[in-house]
């Protein structure tokens, strides 16, 4: 298998564990992680510095994230990268779960931020960017936003805070998939022009295909580059991406797929032809 | 005065009182846990002068981190650096923090267990001028109520400078309010104070007073009036809102059987709702309040708010008497 083909395989994967979770636990956010599955996989498998059987690795680099709600990509995330048994992931919102319905600090390897009331997220990143520069340490941090989250006024604030302190070491990423729970974000609340908007709060604004692992990986390597401002990575999804009935409506926001919902999602994941050629299948 | 008040400098001449604000305690005390920790970092919301945060400025400006007018960032930004080991004290009036960002202060920091220690200054009514926008008279109702944080209502200046020794040494988020004006200084440097301790100030066995901040002060005078009456109170400070000192409060509740509170704070959710939550689950004694009627403030003079509002001695003293009436 290539590199990317690999990559795919992953990311597939955690597609399939996000329905298989969301169907167990009976509740929970559908859109926003499938749409997030590239971003996360690029991450935890190409771009960050880490080291799953060390979490606290002291030089790791640091993931906030801010849309809490989208932990199933997480969770799922952590789980393929060798933070948790995979077999936990079933757990997902049942009382006594690591596996909170929104992440709790201190509950799972590799999360460092309790995270659910949007617009809080970017802040805590740049406390802990701010703590790394203090200590003149050498790992990045990474801020992931939704987009709807930008309507709270907080993520401006430390947006604004950021780019004064001119924390270069902080990258934020932002799921722009163009929802939110009353409806498309540009129909609630439109968000355009954003790109302008990040660019005149003083951030380089980078703009991606959210679904290419390779274009990720780019543009967290040019991230990294960029010495002189922050980094904010637009990165542009599908929300529930790779489940044709899910795709591009809003309605699955905050719902998880009933049984027969999730026995078709996952037959058309394991449909999936990767880059290579080879059909995914059934993941154990 | 009771045998145990060795420690205290009260005299019976308001006027021969030296007085401090509460706040330069907190100036004083964050350059000391500063220049003994490494890890302690101050934030501040455009207050600098006014929370008494611009002398560790000035200092260590490396450490200092000045926010703007951003409450609710402040409170995520020290989150993350508790998160890498640091140690911040963030400061803003008590109206904007724990104000403006008690969801930040409920997610960011008390469900995280984040070692951040809030400063609320200008707390209670007697911030005067400024008027009701900027009295906060519920902050300690607001933070008591997060599971995991400690709420600390300090006597005086001095005790302030130890709390925020006490709030630096503890492991865990802490609440500090202080108010703007001077008040008496009652504490020396030797006077006792920790985290979850009241502190018996004058002994006596017909009511038991239990007041915070200023209305310590307010709480030795209403004793030496009721003393002249024939009626002996127990005055406790009690500057640890949460954790509170029940076996203190309830044995001295034990003795004398009625019970008064007293502090700059609406009567609801702050002492005197800890005190009575505390004592009526474990005995039948009257517990009276003294505090904010369930009303905004209003601009004035601290003395005339206070007054106006029925915060000072002689509504303590009716309180003890109205408490005393009520004992079956």
């Amino acid at each position: 298998m290539t590199t990317l083909g690999k990559l795919e395989y992953i990311a597939n994967r955690i597609r399939q564990d996000i329905i298989q979770m969301l169907l167990a636990a009976g509740s929970g956010h559908s859109a926003g992680p499938l749409g997030m599955v590239e971003v996360f996989t690029a991450l935890y498998f190409a771009v960050l510095r880490h080291r799953p059987h060390q979490p606290d690795w002291m030089d790791r680099d640091r993931v906030i994230l801010s849309n809490g709600h989208i932990c199933p990509v997480w969770y799922a995330t952590l789980a393929a990268a060798g933070y948790l048994p995979h077999a936990e992931l079933r757990t997902l919102r049942k009382l006594g779960s690591r596996l909170q319905g929104h992440p709790h600090r201190g509950a799972v390897p590799g999360i460092m931020n309790s995270s659910g009331p949007l617009g809080q997220g970017l802040s805590t990143a740049v406390g802990v960017a701010l703590a790394g520069r203090m200590n003149s340490a050498r790992w990045r941090t990474f801020a992931l936003l939704s987009d709807a989250e930008h309507q709270e006024g907080q993520t401006w604030e430390a947006a604004m805070f950021a780019a004064d302190r001119r924390l270069t070491n902080l990258t934020a990423i932002v799921d722009r998939n163009n929802i939110q729970i009353d409806g498309p974000t540009e129909q609630v609340l439109p968000l355009e022009p954003l790109k302008a908007k990040w660019e005149a709060f003083g951030w380089h604004v980078l703009e991606v295909d959210g679904q290419s692992i390779p274009a990720i990986v780019a543009a967290c390597q040019e991230a990294n580059a960029i010495g002189e401002q922050p980094v904010v990575i637009l990165a542009h999804t599908i929300p529930g991406k790779g489940v044709d009935f899910m795709e591009r409506d809003y309605r699955w926001h905050g719902v998880p797929p009933n049984a027969a919902q999730a026995a078709e999602a996952l037959a058309q994941l394991r449909r999936i032809r990767s880059l290579d050629g080879r059909i995914h299948g059934e993941h154990e | 005065m009771g045998e145990r008040a060795r420690h205290l400098r009260v005299t019976s001449d308001p006027a021969v009182m030296k007085r401090t604000p509460a706040r330069d305690g907190y100036g004083i005390g964050i350059v000391e846990v500063g220049e003994r920790d490494p890890r302690v970092v101050v934030l501040c919301c455009d207050l600098t002068e006014s929370t008494r945060s611009l002398a560790f400025a000035q200092r260590f400006p490396e450490r200092f981190v000045e926010i703007g007018v951003a409450e609710q960032n402040m409170a995520g930004i020290a989150a993350g650096l508790s998160f890498e080991g640091k140690i911040p004290f963030i400061a803003s009036y008590a109206v904007f923090s724990p104000g403006r960002n008690w969801d930040q202060l409920r997610v960011s920091v008390a469900y995280s267990n984040a070692n951040v220690k809030i400063l609320g200054a200008h707390a209670g009514i007697s911030v005067g001028p400024d008027g009701a926008t900027h009295q906060a008279l519920e902050d300690m109702a607001i933070t008591r109520v997060l599971p995991g944080m400690v709420v600390l209502c300090p006597t005086d200046a001095e005790e302030t400078r130890k709390a925020v020794h006490a709030a630096a040494a503890h492991d865990g988020p802490v609440y500090l309010r202080v108010g703007r004006e001077k008040v008496p200084d009652l504490t020396t440097a030797t006077s006792p104070f920790a985290i979850g301790k009241a502190d018996v100030l004058r002994t006596g066995t017909d009511a038991t007073v239990v007041a915070c901040g200023v209305l310590v002060y307010e709480a030795l005078v209403a004793a030496e009036t009721l003393a002249r009456e024939g009626i002996e109170v127990e005055v406790i400070a009690n500057p640890s809102i949460k954790p509170l000192d029940v076996e203190t409060l309830a044995a001295s509740a034990q003795k004398t059987g009625a019970v008064v509170t007293a502090e700059e704070h609406q009567v609801t959710g702050g002492l005197g709702g800890a005190v009575a939550e505390a004592l009526g689950e474990r005995m039948a004694v009257p517990v009276v309040r003294v505090g904010m009627p369930d009303h905004f403030g209003e601009s004035g003079t601290p003395d005339e708010l206070l007054t106006k509002y029925g915060m000072r001695a002689e509504d303590i003293v009716r309180a003890v008497h109205r408490a005393k009436h009520l004992v079956p």
